[in-house]
């Protein structure tokens, strides 16, 4: 990496950061940038301390860094809570007319009078476009793009709305360049367009809901929770082109059964929720089991128990994925660690939902969710299969007897129809059943339909996506981690090996069924596995020993509701491999 | 021509003299007058004596969990608005478990026949007192006597302007099928509250009791379905008199005509087209122009 500057913004709620950080972000990704960029805010709507923060790159990246090199403070606090994260070269942009700055140390400290050009250009509400424009002016970056950028963002707002925020944007821009210039300084970071490829940029929840929508997903429906709402609000906002029904249930509880009523009816579906959300859908989880209806569910998680941390990030639901609901049947439970992982596992999930006719789970988390990435290649949808494993119509046509849900068959696997798509009646139960969907109560039966349910687990493996390695398997040190912890993990892992140590990297994104045989092979005669999850109690690692009965040497956990530092696990592996 | 053992499903087992038969007779009946082919019926339930009806019928069904009939039927009637979808309830299932997407549903007005056996207590968990049971009910729970004030169907679904509010009675067959089939033609959200006598858990509420009591709204020359302030009034008599009838009728669109991605047909059909992503890919490059995503197309 020859170049890398990490931005932080910090203001109180409704200032407007969030539309600062998404506008760099943007601009920076059009000019060919790697952005990474990620929130960390308090569960409230207006005031507290939030903060925004946006890497970008000339390589890939995939995780946040320590270092601050522009601080944006749109208020006192951030100005004072984050002068110690600063370095010496480092720039500070406040409104230095309504906040009375420190006395420095070695930053550069940029007064620009924020709300002064923004009432003159129109009303207080533009100060944020200032420090924006001000922002992109000490950086070098030409005007023009943010006024391209303004006038596409704002254009369906109306010509005033342009108006005014391209003066306040322009006025702010040329005090950046006044400041430069009267103290004969240009900041130590210049972050010009390059010569390479626009990126995309994607979040974590729009990953999976384009891998949704890709995939045919025809009917959503969800109870907004942080940080799943994301995946609600997408959706909504593509349903009429894309011909989804998209419906606000009334709790959880109606939205997980409203999701198996519309996938028993013919559509593909799915919910997105977080944990308080899905104790609630335990109950349609299990009835999705029992009747084998396909489904996809989305658990964004966050630190808990109960609402816990609302707005902050924990991957601490993974053993409760593997084992939510009453009574015993087969799932999937798939963890990206990006957008782009999340995109093509959630096309997964739906294809695996109705071959296998399971609920499957897809495990992300405040972090993956929120967080934009910088994608090198765009999303391929021709790598999207759709497989939607139902009898043909010819099938239906030939099929002389009386149509059986649940037939028994060698797979586990019963062939799968839909109501009023011909004369054959699809019959579905909640309670233990005969082949015919008709309730029963006789041991026979009752085993027959256990056992068929549970069948499908084998067949499972044959479709089993093992761990990715990352680096040689033959080093010393093997880290191990799972979705979300991906970028974080990766990074730490390149620096590590830039430091000549021995590491590789073992990422999971399919917890269950468990690759149990791969990963037995993969991790025999290994010398040093060193666990690393975003928990308290490690529960990948509790899983790994139950399945392949190998423990690890070494768990770095952390259940702070903050994502690992780079930083950070660069050295505490450090320290735990020597 | 469709005749009655078109319908015929599997054996029954409620009780001898239980109050379903004749709501399960009404909607066979109702079936076969409008002549409803079986491969385009969906019957949707939750849990409960009342519950089984639909495996005593031939036809699609799904038979879920306590409680949560609705929302299942709601979804399926989106995914193909094609179906005809009609739900069979006890009423602790509909006013108890499920009481929140009872009043969420009467808010959404979808074209389903919610059809509630209400027979005042919870047969298959042999006789707790349910939402509806009429004070002073004793059980082995309520071991004072309800105390509670009933919850009224009829009343909260017309002050949430439902837009077919019902009741019929088990003992009443024919009565109960034409309502049963006007509910079914009513273009919206249709509750039908029907009294069901249980003679194994409600001694109070027998046949005798009803037969006692019951009238039609048409004998009131007066009454009229259209004015709700009349309809509340009636929905809440009850004792020496109880009117049977259509209480309510409040027609407003549903909510399959308000989704546009309805408009395209039943969503099962709709095609499949992974591609299509590319029209908003776009929107993540933000850079009018360049559309690398379409490089070597
Ligand atoms: C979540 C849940 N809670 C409780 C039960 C147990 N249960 C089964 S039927 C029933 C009540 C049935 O009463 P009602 O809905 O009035 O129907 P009826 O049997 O009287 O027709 C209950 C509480 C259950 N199946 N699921
Ligand atoms: S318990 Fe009551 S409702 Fe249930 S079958 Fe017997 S009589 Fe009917």
């Amino acid at each position: 990496m020859d170049k890398e500057l990490t931005i932080k913004i910090g203001g109180e709620a409704g200032q407007g950061l969030v539309t600062i950080g998404s506008v760099l972000s943007n601009l920076f990704s059009r000019g060919g940038w790697y952005v990474f960029s990620s929130q960390d805010y308090e569960s409230r709507i207006r005031g507290g301390h939030n903060i925004f923060q946006m890497r970008i790159a000339d390589d890939p990246i995939w995780a946040m860094s320590d270092r601050v090199d522009v601080l944006i403070a749109l208020d006192r606090e951030t100005l004072y809570l984050h002068l110690p994260e600063l370095h010496d070269n480092s720039v500070v942009i406040y409104d230095g007319e309504k906040i009375q700055a420190p006395p420095s140390g070695k930053v550069k400290l940029m007064s620009v009078p924020m709300d002064r050009i923004a009432r003159e250009s129109g009303g207080p509400i533009l100060a944020n476009t200032v420090a924006l424009a001000a922002t992109v002016g000490l950086l070098g970056y030409e005007i023009k793009y943010l006024e391209d950028y303004l006038r596409l963002t704002f254009g369906k707002k109306g010509e005033q709305i342009i108006r005014e925020n391209t003066q306040a944007a322009r006025r702010g821009h040329e005090e950046a360049l006044r400041i430069c210039r009267e103290k004969r300084e240009v900041c130590p970071f210049q972050v010009r367009p390059l010569d390479a490829p626009t990126k995309m940029l994607v979040s974590g929840n729009e990953g999976v809901a384009l891998g949704a929508l890709a995939a045919g997903c025809k009917f959503y429906s969800g109870y907004p929770m942080t940080p799943s709402t994301g995946i609600l609000t997408y959706m909504a906002s593509k349903a009429d082109q894309f011909g989804v029904v998209v419906e606000q249930a009334e709790d959880e509880i109606a939205a997980i059964n409203m999701v198996i009523g519309a996938s028993f009816a013919g559509a593909r579906a799915m919910t997105a929720t977080s944990g308080g959300g899905f104790d609630l859908m335990t109950e349609g989880f299990s009835l999705a089991g029992m009747t084998e209806t396909p489904i996809v569910v989305v658990l964004g998680q966050r630190p808990g128990p109960a609402t816990g941390l609302p707005t902050r990030t924990e991957q601490a639901e993974l053993q409760y994925a593997i084992h939510a609901s009453h009574g015993e049947f087969p799932r999937m439970v798939l963890a990206p660690g990006t957008p782009e992982q999340a995109f093509y596992l959630t096309a997964h999930a739906f294809n695996q939902a109705e071959k296998y006719q399971i609920p499957v789970i897809i495990l992300t988390d405040q972090y993956l969710a929120d967080s934009y990435f910088s994608l090198d290649r765009p999303l391929d949808p021709d790598k999207i299969t759709i497989d939607r494993c139902l009898l043909s119509e010819e099938e239906l046509g030939r099929m002389k007897e009386e149509y059986r849900r649940y037939a028994l068959s060698e797979t586990g696997i019963s062939p799968r129809t839909i109501p009023g798509q011909s004369r054959h009646l699809v019959m579905a139960d909640s309670d233990e059943h005969d082949e015919y969907g008709h309730i029963i109560e006789d041991r026979e039966t009752r085993s027959r339909q256990a056992a068929k349910r549970m069948k499908k687990e084998q067949m499972m493996e044959q479709d089993i996506l093992p761990p990715n390695i990352y680096g040689h398997l033959k080093a010393k040190n093997i880290i191990i981690c799972w979705g979300s912890t991906w970028g974080i993990v990766h990074e730490t892992m390149k620096k590590l090996h830039d430091e000549g140590e021995d590491v590789a990297m073992l990422h999971f994104t399919q917890i269950w069924p468990f690759p149990s045989r791969q990963v037995k092979d993969l991790l025999r005669d290994r010398d040093e596995l060193i666990c690393i999850e975003n928990n308290a109690t490690g529960q990948l690692a509790s899983i790994i020993r139950e399945k392949t009965g190998m423990a690890m040497d070494e768990k770095i956990l952390q259940a702070d509701g903050r994502p690992f530092s780079v930083q950070y696990l660069f050295e505490t592996v450090q320290e735990v491999i020597r | 021509m469709l005749t009655r053992d078109d319908y015929q499903g599997t054996k029954e087992a409620w009780c001898p003299g239980c109050g379903n038969f004749g709501i399960l007779n009404a909607v066979k009946k109702a079936l076969l007058d409008l002549q409803l082919p079986p491969e385009k019926i969906l019957m949707v339930s939750g849990i409960g004596q009342a519950s089984k009806l639909p495996h005593y019928l031939r036809c699609n069904f799904f038979n879920g969990l306590h409680g949560r009939a609705l929302p299942v039927a709601l979804a399926a009637k989106l995914a193909n608005p094609e179906m005809t979808v009609i739900v069979h309830n006890g009423d602790g299932d509909c006013y108890g478990e499920g009481g929140n997407h009872f009043l969420h549903n009467i808010r959404r007005n979808p074209d389903i026949t919610c059809i509630v056996h209400d027979n005042k207590v919870y047969g298959l968990t042999k006789g707790q007192a349910s939402p509806t049971s009429d004070k002073g009910f004793t059980t082995k729970v309520q071991t004072h006597g309800v105390f509670n004030e009933p919850f009224n169907p009829l009343a909260i679904a017309i002050s949430m302007n439902c837009s077919f509010v019902a009741r019929g009675y088990a003992g009443d067959l024919s009565y109960l099928a034409e309502l049963i089939k006007k509910g079914i033609q009513h273009k919206g959200f249709s509750l039908i509250d029907v009294l069901q006598p249980c003679p194994t858990f409600n001694h109070v509420n027998t046949f005798r009791w009803y037969q006692e009591r019951v009238y039609h709204l048409e004998e009131d020359k007066e009454f009229d379905p259209g004015n709700p302030l009349k309809a509340f009034y009636k929905a809440r008599e009850w004792g020496d008199r109880i009117p049977l009838g259509v209480f309510y009728l409040h027609p407003r669109p549903t909510i399959e005509e308000n989704i546009p991605a309805l408009q395209a047909g039943p969503l099962y059909r709709q095609k499949i087209q992974p591609n299509r992503i590319l029209d908003i890919m776009e929107e993540f490059y933000a850079s009018p122009g360049e559309k690398p995503w379409l490089r070597g197309r």
